[in-house]
């Protein structure tokens, strides 16, 4: 086998396999340039953060904005403290809420930001302080049966 | 002998409890063409592939060249190696190069030097064995004889010091046979190397050996030049020799009488 | 009671000898390990066996994978829209083939073709001396034929894995959406909704490399092992598929166990 052609063949192989494996992160997957862009982190306290796991999307009116970055329990004030990262394009008013929906009935969690009126935005760092907690389903049911106990009395 | 460059002294060597080589001692003297024979399953072959440390003795010792072979660290016994060349029994030429590649293998891998040089080289080598023109056929297209040959130029591509032949003449038609005897003795002499035939052909070896070995039952049976050896009287050494179908090589295998086989 | 004894002796021997045979299969791979540093300086030993390896099995990867990917989009379309759920095809035929079928049909494909490709040729080269001859000439057989054969393996199946993949999507987005007549919208964005990068598709290169690594050694070995005889090369060639096929079900098993609960 020719040198030359060997060598040609193996290099139109190697990059046939990239470029599946690039079609397959973008077309197939979704590995978007939304990923790729620079974001800042800001934290937000909750309660009870039901389901919802690292790299779940942060939405604003329902387009994806960011992904949450990581989800950690401080012992001290015993809440959860949720790091998100927004893309930079994307800015929000110190006032924003940030409550964490369900996608569809029983579907994955994630965060809806739904922006106040405050003149100055969210930094690198700044703290959400206006938060819903997820809905938990047994709360939800206790809460239920609470209500039509009382009615009834 | 004085000079020796290849010194064997009282080898055993054998796999489990069996002994193949019980006590053997030989010596190559420098520039000399020797022979190893003896019949099939002797241990002809394993004696070469001691020499080259690809197995090491149960006792005893291979000196080559001052040093003892098992006693070397793979570094070691690469550097002996490299004093070496070896002529396996089908060649064993690299199926996936040309001639060319094959006798240039060692060339390539052993030395610095650039490739027209190494060219010039090839070609030489291959045509000391008559095949310059085959140089850039493919081992598949080259017949027993000739594939031997290149083997042989490949042998020699770094002018060795010890050339060692497995079988050269097995399978071969007389001329093919005629060349490889011409070759063996011309070549080493040119070469001033030493050579060791392992082999079973009485008429080609006695032909242009200087000295033979005779190995059976795991020790030398007899040695001497091939004059010495067609007028010896051990009876071993008279029915290999003379082809005799009965002696102290049995004809028949262990068997009990043929009266108890037949059941009469 | 003599058989008794017998047929115990014969499952330890089995269990021994194959607990010997893993253990100079092992042996074998820190070996390789040990002597690559020529696969790489050298890069046209390993270059040449990529192209023996992958750019030879380009051919059935693409055809079987384009076969499976719209044998999914069939079965997946005829039992989806029994639920109402017939535009969720794209994710089905997507998560098959990148966390399952991708990485694991394309190593049994590989180790058919390729893996028993090697077998014979390293079985044949001991069969003929040539191992011999390049030790006799100063040279390490596994620097030289082992090593870069195995890490051409191991760099060809995630590629393959990867066209696989890739070539099972399209396989299945030809049947779902000209031919069954699913939404063509529907059909991506759902599925780009549902395939995780670093879930879905990383792992599933994982696996391809892990499989790989699995299968080449297996081959290596068996050639390098295999009696010099042609009925002990032809022998190995079998074991090769046989041992390959089984240790990839089984680390299919054993790596998604861990991806999923990880």
């Amino acid at each position: 086998m020719d040198k030359i052609k060997l060598d040609a063949w193996v290099g139109i192989f190697v990059a046939i396999g990239i470029i599946s494996l690039l079609g397959l992160a973008m077309k197939v997957g979704n590995l978007t340039s939304n990923d790729i862009r620079e974001t800042y982190m800001v934290t937000a306290n909750f309660e009870n953060i039901g389901g919802l796991k690292p790299r779940a999307p942060v939405k604003g009116a329902g387009v994806v904005v960011g992904r949450v970055n990581s989800i950690i329990f401080d012992t001290e004030a015993y809440h959860a403290v949720v790091s998100i990262d927004i893309d930079k394009r994307y800015v929000f008013p110190k006032d924003t809420f940030a409550n964490i929906y369900t996608a569809g009935l029983l579907g994955e969690q994630y965060i809806g930001l739904e922006a106040g009126g405050d003149e100055k935005n969210l930094q690198q760092g700044d703290r959400i302080t206006q938060t819903q907690d997820a809905v938990v389903l047994e709360k939800l049911i206790s809460q239920f049966l609470y209500s039509k106990a009382s009615e009834e009395e | 002998m004085p000079n020796s460059i290849i010194s064997i002294k009282d080898l055993n060597f054998g796999y489990g409890d069996h002994l193949l080589h019980k006590g053997i001692d030989m010596e190559f003297p420098r520039g000399k063409v020797s022979a190893i024979m003896g019949g099939s399953g002797s241990g002809k072959t394993t004696i070469l592939r001691l020499i080259g440390g690809q197995i090491k003795p149960t006792s005893g010792q291979v000196d080559v060249d001052g040093t003892i072979v098992h006693q070397q660290n793979r570094d070691g016994i690469y550097r002996l190696r490299r004093k070496m060349g070896m002529l396996f029994q089908h060649g064993a030429l690299f199926s996936d190069l040309s001639v060319f590649e094959n006798v240039a293998f060692p060339m390539r891998e052993h030395t610095d030097l650039p490739e027209n040089i190494i060219k010039d080289l090839v070609l030489l080598k291959l045509n000391a064995v008559g095949l310059r023109g085959a140089a850039y056929l493919m081992p598949p297209e080259l017949s027993g004889g000739m594939a031997r040959r290149v083997a042989l130029a490949r042998a020699i591509a770094l002018d060795p010091d010890i050339i060692m032949y497995d079988e050269p003449f097995a399978g071969l038609d007389p001329i093919s046979m005629a060349v490889i005897c011409d070759l063996i003795r011309s070549l080493n002499d040119a070469l001033g190397a030493t050579s060791i035939i392992v082999t079973h052909d009485v008429a080609e070896t006695f032909s242009f050996a200087d000295y033979i070995y005779f190995v059976a039952d795991g020790v030398v049976a007899a040695e001497g030049s091939p004059k010495q050896l067609m007028a010896s009287k051990l009876p071993f050494v008279k029915q290999f020799i003379h082809a005799e179908k009965d002696g102290p090589v049995p004809f028949h295998y262990n068997a009990r009488s043929i009266k108890e086989d037949l059941a009469l | 009671m003599k058989n008794l004894l017998n047929f115990f002796e014969n499952i330890g021997n089995a269990f021994s000898s194959r607990a010997l045979r893993l253990g100079a299969a092992t042996r074998l791979f820190f070996l390789i390990l040990v002597y690559s540093a020529d696969s790489f300086k050298r890069i046209h030993l390993t270059i040449r066996e990529i192209y023996f390896t992958g750019v030879m099995s380009l051919i059935i990867i693409i055809v079987s994978a384009f076969f499976v990917g719209m044998v999914l989009g069939l079965q997946g379309y005829y039992t989806l829209q029994k639920y109402g759920s017939s535009e969720a095809i794209g994710v089905l035929v997507a998560l098959a083939l990148v966390r399952e079928l991708g990485p694991v049909v394309t190593a049994l494909l590989f180790a058919g073709r390729a893996g028993t490709a090697i077998t014979a040729e390293i079985g044949l080269m001991k069969a003929t001396e040539q191992l011999s001859a390049m030790e006799m000439m100063a040279v390490s057989p596994i620097a030289r034929i082992i090593a870069p054969r195995f890490w051409a393996g191991v760099i060809t199946m995630p590629i393959l894995a990867s066209i696989f993949s890739m070539v099972g999507v399209l396989g299945g987005y030809v049947v779902a959406v000209p031919v069954i007549g699913v939404d063509e919208g529907a059909f991506w964005s759902q599925m780009q909704a549902n395939v995780d990068f670093r879930f879905d598709i990383v792992n599933g290169v994982i696996k391809s490399v892990v499989f790989g690594i699995a299968c080449t050694i297996i081959a290596l070995f068996e050639g390098f092992d295999a009696p010099p005889t042609a009925e002990g090369v032809s022998r190995a060639t079998t074991r090769t598929v046989v041992t390959s096929s089984l240790a990839i079900l089984a680390l299919d098993f054993v790596l998604t166990s861990f991806m999923i609960s990880g």
